[in-house]
């Protein structure tokens, strides 16, 4: 746990030291504000929720997280500092999880700094907070879906680029898996049981039913469970490194 | 203790340890010499932990690396291949980091720290950036991120690589000065740094150990161990002289520069001590010359050991 700590504690820091955090902050903070006010249309739609805002992070998460995950590893490879890390006192697992966890805490720091946009809606209605929380929560548990994978894909090539480009195709699978124009496509020739798997193993599904106000058991799993397989999966590959 | 028992590293069909045993106990320091791609830094990543071997054990004070890594890696010291760091960092927080991951805490970490940074004179460059130090900075924040928690076993892949003349001084003093108790490996490709700061010099090749040896005994594998050259100031002189030492070398041909007056002479067998051979002769015969005693030339011996293996390959 200390060994944990102590790394998470170095990563996020390396975060703010290179300015990554603030550039990622400020681009996110943008890109939020103009897809929940041109195309979500905020204030047309009359309505005092974050719907417009929410609808909208699978869509920012799979450009932005690969931008925040691709360093993850590839860099640590790429500049040898891994071997340093990995000679040091600490499991493959303590490093795994100290550098995913950095990242995870870094984009709920980026999620906190959309505060305003709250505020608005509270300033011009009476929106239901619970389903904002919720909505939140949901948001960052995606997200820390797609930093998983991410890490894997970092994990898998010195080069960034390729691991940002890895890490957008999957986690596109996985968000594309829920949309009805792929479940449409496919239902007038598999079997539902194909159908609704496909469906379920959709990011879009479980956080669309988590931005709708209702925690269930099954999401919240379903997305700490495609974290744990996707960062056990990045322990596989830094251990078949070693013993290449 | 360090005992490496028939270690197998090949990354597909490319042999880089083969079947390489060695026995290291407190108090030595050994050099690790060889060509470029001899199997040096793959084995000291896997006496580190970093790989794992094909085949083989390394045992480190007992335990076995494959088995327990975390207990090994925290009684070695490494520095890796071309001191790696986390270069956005500043070397204070880098070396707090390491010491956090050594086990200190709050005021042991300042000492800690305070420590390697006077042995390394670090002091000018604590608050800045490691990317924007010099190569040298570099490689000393790298050692003393490497002997911070004051290890056992100290493991260092070129340490005096890209430093100056008066940085290699002072880390083959440090080196001299950790010992005592200390398992200390010290890669290089500079032979003298082996005569310098080593108890005992490993050659290997092709990821094979060649030679085992105290660094002296291999100056006096060299053929110029014990030769002597002399050097005249005139032509007559020089064909005098050369007649004179003609019984000398009878069966170890000299090398002659007739331009330049020299003439060296190698100790054989019937030859030996073949210094005072020569001063009796010079005498004798009422020539004047400077005469200079050669030392084991080092370079000579790792050329001909690697390449005799390079042959036989």
């Amino acid at each position: 746990m200390r060994a944990i700590n102590i790394v998470m504690k170095r990563e996020l820091d390396s975060y703010f030291s290179t300015h990554l955090a603030y550039v990622f902050i400020l681009i996110f903070l943008v890109l939020s504000g103009v897809f929940t006010f041109y195309l979500g249309n905020f204030y047309e739609r009359g309505q005092a929720d974050l719907l417009p805002f929410f609808n909208f992070h699978p869509w920012l998460y799979l450009f932005l997280v690969p931008a925040l995950s691709m360093r993850l590893w590839a860099e640590e490879l790429k500049s040898g500092s891994i071997e340093l890390l990995l000679t040091l006192p600490v499991t493959i697992v303590d490093a795994v999880a100290g550098k995913f966890l950095a990242a995870w805490i870094f984009a709920g720091i980026s999620l906190m700094m959309t505060f305003p946009l709250w505020l608005t809606v509270n300033y011009l209605g009476d929106p239901d907070n619970g389903v904002i929380f919720t909505s939140y929560l949901g948001s960052w548990l995606m997200a820390g879906s797609f930093l998983a994978i991410g890490s894997c894909m970092s994990a898998l090539s010195k080069s960034q680029v390729i691991a940002f480009i890895l890490c957008g195709v999957v986690c596109l699978l996985f968000v594309l898996a829920g949309y009805p124009l792929v479940l449409n496509s496919i239902k007038t020739w598999v079997p539902l049981v194909v159908v609704d798997s496909v469906a379920s193993l959709s990011f879009l599904t479980h956080f669309n039913s988590i931005s709708r106000g209702i925690i269930s058991l099954r999401d919240v799993l379903y997305f700490c469970s495609v974290q744990v397989v996707w960062l056990a999966a990045t322990v596989v590959v830094i251990n078949a490194r070693q013993s290449r | 203790m360090i005992e490496i028992s028939h270690l197998v590293k090949s990354f597909g069909s490319l042999v880089a340890v083969d079947n390489l045993s060695l026995r290291i106990v407190p108090g030595e320091i050994l050099g690790f010499l060889g060509p470029n791609g001899a199997g040096k830094s793959t084995t000291m990543k896997i006496l580190t932990g970093y790989l794992k071997p094909t085949s083989g054990t390394v045992k480190v004070n007992g335990i076995n690396v494959e088995q327990d890594p975390v207990s090994v890696k925290q009684l070695i010291g490494y520095l890796p291949e071309g001191a790696p760091a986390y270069e956005e960092m500043t070397t204070r927080r880098f070396l707090t980091f390491i010491a956090e991951l050594r086990g200190y805490t709050g005021l042991e970490i300042v000492k800690r720290l305070d420590h390697v940074v006077d042995v390394m004179s670090l002091s000018s460059v604590i608050d800045r950036r490691i990317e924007t130090l010099s190569k040298g900075f570099k490689r000393r924040v790298g050692i003393a991120q490497a002997i911070i928690h004051d290890p056992k076993i100290l493991i260092l892949d070129e340490p005096t690589d890209g430093l100056d003349p008066n940085q290699k001084h002072q880390v083959r003093e440090l080196i001299r000065g950790l010992s005592k108790d200390k398992i200390i490996i010290v890669s290089t490709h500079i032979l003298e740094e082996v005569t310098a700061v080593c108890s005992r010099a490993v050659i290997i090749s092709d990821g094979k150990v060649l030679e085992d040896c105290e660094p002296s005994t291999l100056e006096t594998r060299s053929k110029y161990h014990g030769a002597v050259t002399l050097i005249c100031s005139c032509e007559t002189d020089f064909s005098r002289m050369r007649v004179a030492t003609k019984a000398l070398v009878a069966d170890m041909p000299p090398i002659v520069d007739e331009d330049a007056f020299r003439l060296t002479l190698f100790q054989s067998e019937s030859s030996r001590p073949l210094l005072l051979h020569v001063t009796k002769l010079l005498e004798e015969v009422g020539v004047v010359a400077e005469v200079v005693s050669e030392k084991g030339r080092l370079d000579e011996v790792f050329r001909s050991i690697t390449k005799s293996a390079e042959v036989l390959a």
